[in-house]
């Protein structure tokens, strides 16, 4: 198995999160992103739009780290840490969280990981309107959180699944930042977000 | 009933779910929300879907909401009726590229397609004014993507592989709104891709849905 990717990037880490958890054995394979190696043709073989991660696991060949993550879950299911459930009626609460991850969180997180943790890094300048445009939309995604956490020890369930596991790099990122404070503002959010990022399988691959 | 669908007729992910039903040949209640008078954001919708969207979802006492929670829930729990959108011979190598796909029309191609069809489709619709701007904007990012759809789909009968799955499915509302508009220039420009959104566009199933 090979992951392809750069650790700094969310997408990357969110795939290395998973292996992490299920105990994997994987090589990863850092891409050059400064000298543009995600647009040559040989990264482009493996992932079509030219972004990090990639991934192999002998002939089989994946990108979208939510596709991954998934093919792990699934695949390597009696292996570390359960990512999915087996009961469908379960399991499809967890496939409604995954979806709130990828379509009401990561668009609205990422964009201000970006504004306040990349930026910053990269020695550009912060766009203030586009963080506090977001900050308000983070802040109904949120209060949605903070309900469901109320009634539900994970997002998806009872247990840690892929719908918490997918938050993980860009909550870690945000956590960094002024944005720390819409989590800690709410009880059940705040704990949620604590507790997942003291995973030990986490840990182990978060950059420090 | 025991399967009902709450939603609005023009939605695209309501039709996301109502396309899936329609493969799977599934009865369902489909009950109007009444978006003009706010229905979706009373308590009483909340408690369906909290984030106060179509559609939402109950198939006796499991309630769900994300379109393309529903339709995974569907095509696995009904594999054994209609159409297999997911490969039913649970091949993970196969399913795997499936959810590539997937993660595709999610992440790259639906939010370029939804901002053009909101200011292509729906704002003339409200009478509101067109930002050309942002067509612009989103009708480059959209050639990119569909350069990579029509390498993808010159390899391959459909995105997910030889057949029809949810990887094709997800994207049939949106598509069906950009061919009604200048954006269908794009898609013909590329042949195969021309071909397949043809094809997905007349399956009968849909064609189901968008005469009821």
């Amino acid at each position: 198995m090979k992951l392809y990717g750069v650790p700094i990037s969310t997408a990357t880490l969110r795939a290395l999160a998973c292996l992490s958890e299920k105990n994997l054995d994987y090589e990863f394979v850092p891409v050059n992103m400064s000298a543009k190696e995600h647009k040559t043709p040989q990264f482009l073989s493996r992932n079509p739009f030219g972004q990090v991660p990639a991934f192999e696991d002998a002939d089989l060949k994946l990108f979208e780290s939510r596709a991954i993550t998934q093919y792990l879950a699934h695949t390597y299911e009696d292996k570390g840490t359960d990512l999915i459930i087996r009961d469908p009626k379960k399991m499809a609460i967890v496939a409604v969280w995954i979806e709130v991850e990828s379509q009401r969180f990561d668009p609205v997180a990422s964009k201000l990981s970006w504004e306040l943790a990349f930026k910053p890094k990269f020695g550009m300048v912060t766009d203030d309107a586009v963080v506090e445009e977001n900050e308000k939309k983070l802040e109904e995604v949120l209060d949605v959180y903070e309900s469901r956490l109320s009634e539900s020890k994970y997002l998806g369930g009872d247990c840690f699944t892929l719908a918490d596991l997918h938050h993980l790099p860009v909550v870690m990122y945000l956590m960094g930042t002024k944005v720390k404070k819409l989590f800690d503002a709410r009880p059940h959010v705040k704990a949620w977000a604590a507790e997942i990022q003291s995973r030990p399988a986490w840990l182990k691959v978060a950059p420090s | 009933m025991a399967i009902k669908v709450y939603g609005s007729p023009a939605s695209t992910a309501t039709l996301r779910v109502r396309a899936c039903l329609a493969e799977k040949g599934l009865d369902y209640e489909f009950v109007p929300v009444d978006m003009r008078n706010k229905e979706h954001k009373s308590p009483e919708f909340l408690k369906r879907n909290p984030f106060g969207q179509v559609p939402a979802f109950e198939d006796g006492d499991l309630n769900l909401f994300e379109s393309r929670a529903i339709t995974q829930y569907l095509a696995h729990t009904y594999a054994d009726k209609g159409t297999d959108l997911i490969i039913k011979d649970k091949d993970p190598k196969k399913m795997a590229i499936v959810a590539v796909w997937s993660e595709v029309e999610s992440q790259k191609f639906d939010p370029i397609c939804s901002k053009l069809a909101w200011e292509l489709v729906l704002k003339p619709i409200f009478g509101m004014t067109i930002d050309n701007a942002v067509v612009e904007e989103n009708e480059k990012k959209l050639e990119e993507v569909l350069d990579v759809y029509e390498s993808r789909l010159s390899e391959s009968k459909y995105l997910g592989g030889d057949s029809f799955t949810l990887a094709d499915l997800h994207h049939i509302p949106v598509l069906k709104y950009l061919m009604g508009t200048k954006v269908k220039g794009l898609f013909d420009a590329r042949p195969h891709v021309a071909a397949w959104a043809a094809d997905i566009l007349c399956r009968p199933a849909w064609l189901k849905v968008t005469s009821s």
